[in-house]
Protein backbone atom coordinates (compact mmCIF):
# COMPACT_ATOMS: atom_id res chain seq x y z
CA UNK A 1 0.00 0.00 0.00
CA UNK A 2 2.86 2.61 0.62
CA UNK A 3 4.71 1.48 -2.69
CA UNK A 4 1.32 2.23 -3.95
CA UNK A 5 0.74 5.77 -2.78
CA UNK A 6 4.10 6.07 -3.92
CA UNK A 7 3.64 5.16 -7.74
CA UNK A 8 -0.13 4.99 -8.55
CA UNK A 9 -1.47 6.85 -5.43
CA UNK A 10 -5.02 6.70 -7.75
CA UNK A 11 -5.15 2.97 -6.73
CA UNK A 12 -6.11 4.02 -3.49
CA UNK A 13 -9.64 3.62 -2.47
CA UNK A 14 -9.36 7.13 0.18
CA UNK A 15 -7.42 9.40 -2.44
CA UNK A 16 -9.91 10.29 -4.77
CA UNK A 17 -11.65 13.60 -4.46
CA UNK A 18 -14.95 13.56 -2.92
CA UNK A 19 -17.74 14.00 -5.28
CA UNK A 20 -20.28 17.45 -4.38
CA UNK A 21 -23.67 15.47 -3.76
CA UNK A 22 -26.56 16.36 -2.01
CA UNK A 23 -28.55 13.87 -0.37
CA UNK A 24 -27.97 10.18 0.03
CA UNK A 25 -26.31 8.85 -3.59
CA UNK A 26 -27.90 5.74 -4.52
CA UNK A 27 -25.49 2.77 -4.72
CA UNK A 28 -26.05 -0.88 -3.76
CA UNK A 29 -25.39 -1.71 -0.19
CA UNK A 30 -25.05 -5.07 1.76
CA UNK A 31 -26.51 -6.01 4.28
CA UNK A 32 -26.25 -7.98 7.26
CA UNK A 33 -22.53 -10.17 7.91
CA UNK A 34 -22.35 -12.67 11.33
CA UNK A 35 -19.85 -14.77 12.74
CA UNK A 36 -19.23 -16.85 15.96
CA UNK A 37 -16.74 -19.01 17.47
CA UNK A 38 -16.42 -22.50 18.32
CA UNK A 39 -14.26 -25.06 19.60
CA UNK A 40 -11.66 -25.07 16.79
CA UNK A 41 -12.35 -22.06 14.97
CA UNK A 42 -14.61 -19.57 13.57
CA UNK A 43 -17.41 -19.33 11.55
CA UNK A 44 -18.41 -16.28 9.32
CA UNK A 45 -21.24 -15.74 7.10
CA UNK A 46 -23.40 -12.96 5.08
CA UNK A 47 -26.86 -13.56 3.60
CA UNK A 48 -26.95 -12.62 -0.43
CA UNK A 49 -28.72 -9.27 -0.31
CA UNK A 50 -27.92 -5.75 -1.95
CA UNK A 51 -30.14 -3.20 -1.78
CA UNK A 52 -30.56 0.37 -3.57
CA UNK A 53 -32.74 2.18 -1.30
CA UNK A 54 -35.81 0.25 -1.20
CA UNK A 55 -34.89 -2.00 -4.46
CA UNK A 56 -33.09 -5.07 -4.34
CA UNK A 57 -30.46 -4.32 -6.08
CA UNK A 58 -28.53 -7.97 -5.93
CA UNK A 59 -29.94 -11.10 -4.90
CA UNK A 60 -26.92 -13.50 -5.24
CA UNK A 61 -24.06 -11.24 -4.19
CA UNK A 62 -21.58 -12.85 -2.10
CA UNK A 63 -20.27 -10.69 0.64
CA UNK A 64 -18.12 -13.01 3.02
CA UNK A 65 -14.28 -13.41 1.13
CA UNK A 66 -10.89 -15.08 2.64
CA UNK A 67 -8.34 -12.51 3.62
CA UNK A 68 -5.19 -15.09 3.43
CA UNK A 69 -4.87 -18.36 4.71
CA UNK A 70 -6.47 -17.97 7.97
CA UNK A 71 -8.57 -14.97 8.11
CA UNK A 72 -11.66 -13.87 6.50
CA UNK A 73 -12.98 -10.36 5.97
CA UNK A 74 -17.04 -10.15 5.70
CA UNK A 75 -18.90 -6.50 4.13
CA UNK A 76 -21.88 -4.11 5.44
CA UNK A 77 -22.50 -0.99 3.76
CA UNK A 78 -21.31 -0.04 -0.03
CA UNK A 79 -20.88 -2.59 -2.00
CA UNK A 80 -18.87 -1.73 -4.66
CA UNK A 81 -16.06 0.17 -2.16
CA UNK A 82 -16.12 -2.57 0.79
CA UNK A 83 -15.38 -5.45 -2.49
CA UNK A 84 -12.33 -3.09 -3.37
CA UNK A 85 -11.51 -2.58 -0.14
CA UNK A 86 -11.40 -6.24 0.81
CA UNK A 87 -9.30 -6.84 -2.19
CA UNK A 88 -6.76 -4.23 -1.25
CA UNK A 89 -6.71 -6.00 1.81
CA UNK A 90 -6.14 -8.96 0.33
CA UNK A 91 -3.35 -8.24 -1.80
CA UNK A 92 -1.62 -6.31 1.37
CA UNK A 93 -1.62 -9.14 3.66
CA UNK A 94 -0.29 -11.87 0.67
CA UNK A 95 2.30 -9.11 -0.43
CA UNK A 96 3.41 -9.18 2.93
CA UNK A 97 3.63 -12.82 3.65
CA UNK A 98 5.34 -12.82 0.62
CA UNK A 99 7.87 -10.14 1.06
CA UNK A 100 8.50 -10.73 4.93
CA UNK A 101 8.68 -14.55 4.43
CA UNK A 102 5.96 -14.94 7.37
CA UNK A 103 2.51 -14.03 7.42
CA UNK A 104 0.74 -10.88 10.16
CA UNK A 105 -0.24 -11.51 13.50
CA UNK A 106 -3.88 -11.61 13.34
CA UNK A 107 -3.59 -8.26 15.71
CA UNK A 108 -1.48 -7.09 13.24
CA UNK A 109 -4.08 -7.99 10.23
CA UNK A 110 -6.98 -6.52 11.94
CA UNK A 111 -4.94 -3.25 13.03
CA UNK A 112 -4.49 -3.00 8.71
CA UNK A 113 -8.16 -2.93 8.45
CA UNK A 114 -8.78 -0.77 10.88
CA UNK A 115 -6.27 1.98 9.20
CA UNK A 116 -8.04 1.30 5.78
CA UNK A 117 -11.38 1.99 7.17
CA UNK A 118 -10.36 4.78 8.34
CA UNK A 119 -9.03 6.04 5.43
CA UNK A 120 -12.94 5.86 3.49
CA UNK A 121 -14.34 8.10 6.27
CA UNK A 122 -14.55 10.59 3.97
CA UNK A 123 -16.66 8.71 1.74
CA UNK A 124 -18.52 7.30 4.96
CA UNK A 125 -19.93 10.84 5.89
CA UNK A 126 -21.28 10.78 2.31
CA UNK A 127 -23.43 7.81 3.11
CA UNK A 128 -20.99 5.55 1.46
CA UNK A 129 -20.01 4.08 4.57
CA UNK A 130 -17.93 0.55 4.57
CA UNK A 131 -17.66 -1.60 7.56
CA UNK A 132 -16.47 -4.78 7.81
CA UNK A 133 -15.99 -7.75 10.48
CA UNK A 134 -12.91 -10.09 10.69
CA UNK A 135 -12.52 -13.22 11.58
CA UNK A 136 -9.62 -15.28 11.95
CA UNK A 137 -8.13 -18.32 13.89
CA UNK A 138 -5.07 -16.91 15.99
CA UNK A 139 -2.23 -19.31 15.51
CA UNK A 140 -0.30 -18.34 18.63
CA UNK A 141 -3.12 -18.46 20.86
CA UNK A 142 -4.65 -21.42 19.15
CA UNK A 143 -8.35 -20.08 18.73
CA UNK A 144 -11.03 -18.19 16.54
CA UNK A 145 -11.54 -14.70 17.12
CA UNK A 146 -13.78 -12.28 16.30
CA UNK A 147 -13.00 -7.78 15.69
CA UNK A 148 -15.64 -5.46 14.28
CA UNK A 149 -15.25 -2.01 13.28
CA UNK A 150 -17.31 1.53 12.96
CA UNK A 151 -17.09 3.55 10.43
CA UNK A 152 -13.87 5.61 12.21
CA UNK A 153 -12.30 2.46 12.31
CA UNK A 154 -12.39 2.08 15.59
CA UNK A 155 -11.70 -1.59 16.29
CA UNK A 156 -12.74 -4.07 19.17
CA UNK A 157 -12.58 -7.58 19.92
CA UNK A 158 -16.09 -9.60 20.21
CA UNK A 159 -15.87 -12.58 22.72
CA UNK A 160 -17.83 -15.32 21.52
CA UNK A 161 -19.95 -13.70 18.28
CA UNK A 162 -20.61 -10.42 16.90
CA UNK A 163 -22.51 -9.22 13.50
CA UNK A 164 -22.61 -6.11 11.63
CA UNK A 165 -25.31 -4.85 8.85
CA UNK A 166 -28.49 -3.29 9.17
CA UNK A 167 -30.31 -6.94 10.55
CA UNK A 168 -27.31 -7.07 13.01
CA UNK A 169 -29.55 -5.62 15.84
CA UNK A 170 -31.94 -8.64 15.20
CA UNK A 171 -29.21 -11.23 14.30
CA UNK A 172 -27.43 -10.21 17.81
CA UNK A 173 -30.54 -10.78 20.19
CA UNK A 174 -30.81 -14.17 18.32
CA UNK A 175 -26.98 -15.16 18.48
CA UNK A 176 -27.35 -14.27 22.17
CA UNK A 177 -29.83 -17.14 22.83
CA UNK A 178 -28.43 -19.20 20.93
CA UNK A 179 -25.04 -19.14 21.31
CA UNK A 180 -22.74 -20.95 23.60
CA UNK A 181 -19.17 -21.89 24.28
CA UNK A 182 -17.77 -25.26 22.80
CA UNK A 183 -20.05 -25.51 20.02
CA UNK A 184 -18.91 -27.83 17.08
CA UNK A 185 -18.29 -26.54 13.71
CA UNK A 186 -21.58 -27.43 12.29
CA UNK A 187 -23.75 -26.08 15.62
CA UNK A 188 -21.82 -22.76 15.07
CA UNK A 189 -22.83 -22.80 10.71
CA UNK A 190 -26.47 -23.68 12.35
CA UNK A 191 -26.53 -20.59 14.95
CA UNK A 192 -25.16 -18.21 12.20
CA UNK A 193 -27.85 -19.56 9.82
CA UNK A 194 -30.36 -19.04 12.70
CA UNK A 195 -29.42 -15.45 13.26
CA UNK A 196 -29.57 -14.33 9.65
CA UNK A 197 -32.51 -16.35 9.53
CA UNK A 198 -33.84 -13.83 12.17
CA UNK A 199 -32.57 -10.55 10.35
CA UNK A 200 -33.95 -12.04 7.49
CA UNK A 201 -37.01 -12.31 8.90
CA UNK A 202 -37.38 -8.83 10.72
CA UNK A 203 -34.85 -6.58 8.11
CA UNK A 204 -36.42 -6.07 4.58
CA UNK A 205 -32.80 -5.14 3.24
CA UNK A 206 -31.37 -8.91 4.93
CA UNK A 207 -32.33 -11.29 2.42
CA UNK A 208 -33.32 -15.22 3.72
CA UNK A 209 -32.57 -18.24 2.51
CA UNK A 210 -34.41 -18.44 -1.14
CA UNK A 211 -35.38 -21.88 -1.44
CA UNK A 212 -36.97 -21.34 -4.89
CA UNK A 213 -33.62 -20.13 -6.79
CA UNK A 214 -31.65 -22.11 -4.21
CA UNK A 215 -29.45 -18.90 -3.12
CA UNK A 216 -28.13 -19.38 0.01
CA UNK A 217 -26.31 -17.54 2.52
CA UNK A 218 -22.09 -17.82 2.48
CA UNK A 219 -20.65 -19.50 5.25
CA UNK A 220 -17.21 -19.95 5.81
CA UNK A 221 -15.35 -21.67 8.58
CA UNK A 222 -11.70 -20.97 9.34
CA UNK A 223 -9.70 -23.77 11.97
CA UNK A 224 -6.20 -24.27 12.30
CA UNK A 225 -6.09 -25.80 8.86
CA UNK A 226 -6.86 -22.60 7.06
CA UNK A 227 -9.72 -20.76 5.35
CA UNK A 228 -12.79 -23.31 4.19
CA UNK A 229 -15.94 -22.27 2.33
CA UNK A 230 -19.07 -24.64 3.01
CA UNK A 231 -19.73 -26.49 0.07
CA UNK A 232 -23.51 -25.37 -1.72
CA UNK A 233 -25.07 -28.66 -0.09
CA UNK A 234 -23.65 -28.12 3.44
CA UNK A 235 -25.28 -25.49 3.62
CA UNK A 236 -28.63 -26.35 1.60
CA UNK A 237 -28.55 -29.14 4.46
CA UNK A 238 -28.52 -26.54 7.22
CA UNK A 239 -30.57 -24.25 5.86
CA UNK A 240 -32.88 -26.82 5.00
CA UNK A 241 -32.81 -27.71 8.51
CA UNK A 242 -33.61 -24.29 9.81
CA UNK A 243 -36.34 -23.77 7.59
CA UNK A 244 -37.96 -27.29 8.43
CA UNK A 245 -37.59 -25.72 12.41
CA UNK A 246 -39.12 -22.63 11.35
CA UNK A 247 -41.94 -24.41 9.94
CA UNK A 248 -43.01 -25.53 13.35
CA UNK A 249 -42.19 -22.94 15.59
CA UNK A 250 -41.96 -19.79 12.87
CA UNK A 251 -39.79 -17.79 15.81
CA UNK A 252 -36.71 -20.14 15.95
CA UNK A 253 -35.93 -22.62 18.65
CA UNK A 254 -37.02 -21.29 22.26
CA UNK A 255 -34.47 -20.56 24.71
CA UNK A 256 -35.34 -21.64 28.33
CA UNK A 257 -37.05 -19.01 30.49
CA UNK A 258 -34.75 -19.40 33.43
CA UNK B 1 48.98 17.69 -19.09
CA UNK B 2 47.88 13.84 -18.14
CA UNK B 3 45.39 12.04 -20.98
CA UNK B 4 43.13 10.10 -20.08
CA UNK B 5 43.95 6.43 -20.90
CA UNK B 6 41.79 4.85 -22.92
CA UNK B 7 39.44 1.61 -22.41
CA UNK B 8 37.89 0.47 -25.70
CA UNK B 9 33.73 -0.30 -25.38
CA UNK B 10 34.27 -3.88 -25.78
CA UNK B 11 37.27 -4.36 -23.30
CA UNK B 12 35.42 -2.45 -20.37
CA UNK B 13 32.32 -4.80 -21.02
CA UNK B 14 34.10 -7.84 -21.08
CA UNK B 15 35.90 -6.59 -18.08
CA UNK B 16 32.18 -5.98 -16.77
CA UNK B 17 30.97 -9.25 -17.62
CA UNK B 18 34.58 -11.35 -16.24
CA UNK B 19 33.82 -9.30 -12.83
CA UNK B 20 30.15 -10.49 -12.54
CA UNK B 21 31.03 -14.09 -13.60
CA UNK B 22 33.09 -14.67 -10.67
CA UNK B 23 31.23 -13.05 -8.41
CA UNK B 24 28.31 -15.78 -9.13
CA UNK B 25 30.81 -18.18 -9.28
CA UNK B 26 31.81 -17.71 -5.82
CA UNK B 27 28.37 -18.95 -4.62
CA UNK B 28 26.83 -22.53 -4.55
CA UNK B 29 24.25 -23.46 -7.36
CA UNK B 30 20.70 -23.43 -7.86
CA UNK B 31 18.64 -26.22 -9.75
CA UNK B 32 15.44 -26.32 -11.40
CA UNK B 33 13.68 -29.29 -13.15
CA UNK B 34 10.37 -29.76 -14.78
CA UNK B 35 8.50 -33.17 -12.83
CA UNK B 36 5.03 -34.52 -13.76
CA UNK B 37 3.25 -32.15 -11.85
CA UNK B 38 5.12 -28.75 -11.55
CA UNK B 39 8.43 -27.35 -11.31
CA UNK B 40 11.16 -28.33 -7.98
CA UNK B 41 13.53 -26.07 -7.26
CA UNK B 42 16.28 -26.92 -5.17
CA UNK B 43 19.08 -24.85 -3.82
CA UNK B 44 22.20 -25.94 -1.95
CA UNK B 45 21.60 -23.14 1.00
CA UNK B 46 22.68 -23.51 4.82
CA UNK B 47 20.48 -20.52 5.79
CA UNK B 48 17.17 -21.38 7.07
CA UNK B 49 16.53 -17.23 6.92
CA UNK B 50 17.45 -15.84 3.81
CA UNK B 51 16.02 -17.50 0.89
CA UNK B 52 17.77 -18.41 -2.51
CA UNK B 53 13.82 -19.37 -4.19
CA UNK B 54 11.07 -17.44 -3.48
CA UNK B 55 7.07 -17.05 -4.14
CA UNK B 56 6.84 -14.00 -6.38
CA UNK B 57 2.77 -14.81 -7.08
CA UNK B 58 0.32 -17.28 -7.90
CA UNK B 59 2.66 -19.21 -10.59
CA UNK B 60 5.33 -17.37 -10.39
CA UNK B 61 8.42 -18.67 -8.73
CA UNK B 62 11.81 -16.93 -8.56
CA UNK B 63 15.26 -18.41 -8.11
CA UNK B 64 18.44 -16.92 -7.48
CA UNK B 65 22.29 -17.09 -7.21
CA UNK B 66 25.06 -14.55 -6.44
CA UNK B 67 24.83 -11.60 -4.22
CA UNK B 68 22.41 -11.60 -1.71
CA UNK B 69 21.31 -8.07 -1.27
CA UNK B 70 21.47 -8.05 -4.78
CA UNK B 71 19.16 -10.29 -5.57
CA UNK B 72 16.56 -9.56 -2.81
CA UNK B 73 16.43 -6.36 -3.86
CA UNK B 74 15.49 -7.82 -7.28
CA UNK B 75 13.19 -10.22 -5.87
CA UNK B 76 11.31 -7.19 -3.82
CA UNK B 77 10.78 -5.87 -7.16
CA UNK B 78 9.11 -8.19 -8.58
CA UNK B 79 6.60 -8.76 -5.96
CA UNK B 80 5.81 -5.32 -6.31
CA UNK B 81 5.31 -5.45 -9.93
CA UNK B 82 3.03 -8.44 -9.96
CA UNK B 83 1.31 -7.68 -6.48
CA UNK B 84 0.66 -3.96 -8.54
CA UNK B 85 -0.19 -5.52 -12.05
CA UNK B 86 -2.64 -8.08 -10.79
CA UNK B 87 -4.37 -5.81 -8.71
CA UNK B 88 -4.76 -3.21 -11.45
CA UNK B 89 -5.52 -5.65 -13.93
CA UNK B 90 -6.84 -9.54 -12.75
CA UNK B 91 -4.38 -11.84 -11.27
CA UNK B 92 -4.60 -13.47 -14.76
CA UNK B 93 -2.39 -11.02 -16.00
CA UNK B 94 0.77 -11.35 -14.42
CA UNK B 95 2.63 -13.79 -16.80
CA UNK B 96 6.41 -15.22 -16.09
CA UNK B 97 7.65 -13.62 -19.23
CA UNK B 98 6.17 -10.21 -18.35
CA UNK B 99 8.48 -10.38 -15.31
CA UNK B 100 11.40 -12.02 -16.84
CA UNK B 101 11.78 -8.57 -19.45
CA UNK B 102 11.26 -6.52 -16.47
CA UNK B 103 14.24 -7.92 -14.86
CA UNK B 104 16.05 -8.33 -17.80
CA UNK B 105 15.11 -4.32 -18.69
CA UNK B 106 17.27 -3.63 -14.90
CA UNK B 107 20.20 -6.17 -15.58
CA UNK B 108 20.40 -4.80 -18.69
CA UNK B 109 20.22 -0.73 -17.44
CA UNK B 110 22.73 -1.61 -14.34
CA UNK B 111 24.86 -3.51 -16.59
CA UNK B 112 25.69 -1.21 -19.36
CA UNK B 113 25.22 1.86 -17.01
CA UNK B 114 28.70 3.46 -16.48
CA UNK B 115 28.60 4.17 -13.14
CA UNK B 116 27.73 1.60 -11.20
CA UNK B 117 29.13 -1.84 -11.29
CA UNK B 118 27.31 -4.93 -12.61
CA UNK B 119 24.96 -6.81 -10.12
CA UNK B 120 26.40 -10.44 -9.53
CA UNK B 121 23.27 -12.06 -9.81
CA UNK B 122 21.43 -14.89 -12.49
CA UNK B 123 18.28 -15.64 -11.98
CA UNK B 124 15.44 -18.17 -12.87
CA UNK B 125 12.15 -17.04 -13.47
CA UNK B 126 9.56 -20.49 -14.01
CA UNK B 127 5.82 -20.26 -14.28
CA UNK B 128 3.99 -23.90 -13.62
CA UNK B 129 1.47 -24.24 -16.79
CA UNK B 130 -2.24 -26.19 -16.49
CA UNK B 131 -0.33 -28.95 -18.60
CA UNK B 132 3.44 -29.83 -18.49
CA UNK B 133 4.39 -28.37 -22.13
CA UNK B 134 2.61 -25.06 -20.48
CA UNK B 135 5.67 -24.19 -18.48
CA UNK B 136 7.86 -21.55 -18.38
CA UNK B 137 11.39 -21.62 -17.51
CA UNK B 138 13.40 -18.26 -17.78
CA UNK B 139 17.39 -17.75 -17.33
CA UNK B 140 18.51 -14.58 -16.82
CA UNK B 141 22.32 -14.20 -16.31
CA UNK B 142 23.95 -10.82 -15.63
CA UNK B 143 23.92 -8.53 -18.64
CA UNK B 144 20.35 -8.83 -18.95
CA UNK B 145 19.59 -11.44 -21.66
CA UNK B 146 16.98 -13.85 -21.56
CA UNK B 147 17.12 -17.35 -22.23
CA UNK B 148 14.17 -19.98 -22.55
CA UNK B 149 15.02 -23.00 -21.00
CA UNK B 150 13.01 -26.87 -21.33
CA UNK B 151 13.92 -29.71 -18.85
CA UNK B 152 16.31 -28.57 -16.49
CA UNK B 153 18.25 -25.53 -15.67
CA UNK B 154 21.47 -24.94 -12.80
CA UNK B 155 22.64 -21.57 -12.17
CA UNK B 156 25.38 -20.32 -9.80
CA UNK B 157 29.37 -22.03 -9.31
CA UNK B 158 29.18 -25.01 -11.03
CA UNK B 159 26.39 -24.47 -13.74
CA UNK B 160 28.08 -25.90 -16.32
CA UNK B 161 28.95 -29.07 -15.11
CA UNK B 162 25.64 -29.70 -13.24
CA UNK B 163 23.91 -28.73 -16.15
CA UNK B 164 25.70 -31.30 -18.51
CA UNK B 165 24.79 -33.97 -16.00
CA UNK B 166 20.95 -32.74 -15.27
CA UNK B 167 20.27 -32.80 -19.32
CA UNK B 168 21.77 -35.78 -19.84
CA UNK B 169 19.62 -37.64 -17.23
CA UNK B 170 16.41 -35.41 -17.22
CA UNK B 171 13.29 -36.91 -18.68
CA UNK B 172 9.56 -35.95 -18.84
CA UNK B 173 7.15 -37.36 -16.22
CA UNK B 174 9.82 -37.75 -13.60
CA UNK B 175 8.03 -37.64 -9.91
CA UNK B 176 8.70 -35.27 -7.68
CA UNK B 177 10.92 -37.97 -5.62
CA UNK B 178 12.89 -38.66 -8.94
CA UNK B 179 13.48 -35.13 -10.27
CA UNK B 180 14.65 -34.04 -6.41
CA UNK B 181 17.19 -37.17 -6.78
CA UNK B 182 18.83 -35.72 -9.72
CA UNK B 183 18.50 -32.40 -8.48
CA UNK B 184 20.68 -33.66 -5.31
CA UNK B 185 23.11 -36.02 -7.64
CA UNK B 186 23.99 -33.11 -9.81
CA UNK B 187 24.80 -30.82 -7.00
CA UNK B 188 26.85 -33.16 -5.85
CA UNK B 189 29.04 -32.25 -8.76
CA UNK B 190 32.30 -30.63 -7.66
CA UNK B 191 34.45 -28.21 -9.92
CA UNK B 192 37.21 -30.68 -10.05
CA UNK B 193 34.69 -33.59 -10.65
CA UNK B 194 35.10 -35.08 -7.14
CA UNK B 195 31.33 -35.96 -5.33
CA UNK B 196 30.99 -33.70 -2.12
CA UNK B 197 28.02 -34.89 -0.19
CA UNK B 198 24.91 -33.71 0.94
CA UNK B 199 22.20 -34.21 3.12
CA UNK B 200 18.53 -32.43 3.40
CA UNK B 201 19.49 -30.00 6.17
CA UNK B 202 21.65 -28.49 3.58
CA UNK B 203 18.90 -28.22 0.83
CA UNK B 204 16.36 -25.33 0.36
CA UNK B 205 13.45 -27.19 -1.81
CA UNK B 206 10.50 -25.26 -3.19
CA UNK B 207 7.61 -26.71 -5.54
CA UNK B 208 5.40 -25.33 -7.95
CA UNK B 209 3.00 -27.69 -8.07
CA UNK B 210 -0.10 -27.50 -10.53
CA UNK B 211 -1.73 -30.19 -8.28
CA UNK B 212 -2.30 -27.84 -5.07
CA UNK B 213 -5.89 -27.06 -5.39
CA UNK B 214 -5.07 -23.22 -3.90
CA UNK B 215 -4.79 -20.10 -6.46
CA UNK B 216 -0.59 -19.75 -4.69
CA UNK B 217 1.02 -22.80 -5.93
CA UNK B 218 4.15 -22.04 -4.24
CA UNK B 219 4.66 -24.37 -1.83
CA UNK B 220 8.56 -25.09 0.23
CA UNK B 221 9.06 -28.63 0.86
CA UNK B 222 10.22 -28.84 4.56
CA UNK B 223 14.29 -30.79 5.14
CA UNK B 224 12.29 -33.78 6.32
CA UNK B 225 10.21 -34.11 3.54
CA UNK B 226 13.03 -34.19 1.22
CA UNK B 227 14.95 -36.20 3.19
CA UNK B 228 12.44 -39.41 2.93
CA UNK B 229 11.10 -38.42 -0.67
CA UNK B 230 14.78 -39.00 -1.62
CA UNK B 231 15.16 -42.15 0.97
CA UNK B 232 11.64 -43.49 -1.07
CA UNK B 233 13.31 -43.00 -4.09
CA UNK B 234 15.24 -45.81 -5.44
CA UNK B 235 18.64 -44.63 -7.57
CA UNK B 236 18.46 -43.93 -11.07
CA UNK B 237 19.48 -47.01 -12.59
CA UNK B 238 22.48 -45.72 -14.95
CA UNK B 239 25.55 -46.60 -14.16
CA UNK B 240 28.06 -44.45 -11.83
CA UNK B 241 28.82 -41.34 -13.07
CA UNK B 242 30.82 -39.95 -15.84
CA UNK B 243 30.02 -42.56 -18.70
CA UNK B 244 28.30 -40.27 -20.90
CA UNK B 245 25.07 -40.95 -22.58
CA UNK B 246 25.01 -43.86 -19.98
CA UNK B 247 20.79 -43.95 -19.97
CA UNK B 248 19.59 -46.21 -22.87
CA UNK B 249 16.39 -45.91 -21.02
CA UNK B 250 15.48 -42.22 -20.67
Amino acid sequence: MDFLSDHAPEQLPGNRPLPPVEGAVQAPHGTTIVAATFAGGVVLAGDRRATMGNVIAQRDIEKVFPADEHSAVGIAGTAGLAVEMVKLFQLELEHFEKVEGSTLSLEGKANRLSTMIRGNLGMAMQGLAVVPLFAGFDLDRGKGRIFSYDVTGGRSEEPGFAGVGSGSVFARGSLKKLYRDEMTEEQAATVVLQALYDAADDDSATGGPDMTRRIYPVVVAITEDGYRRLSEEEVSGLAQTVHDGRLRLPNGPQAPVS
Amino acid sequence: MSTPFYVSPQQAMADRAEYARKGIARGRSVVVLQYADGIVFVAENPSRALHKVSEIYDRIAFAAVGKYNEFENLRIGGVRYADLRGYTYDREDVTARGLANVYAQTLGTIFSANAEKPYEVELIVAEVGPAPEDDQIYRLPHDGSIVDEHGSVAVGGNSDQIGTYMDQRHREGMSLGEALKLAVEALKRDTNGSERSLDAEQLEVAVLDRERPQRRKFKRVPAGQVARLLEETPAPESTEGDSEGGDEDK
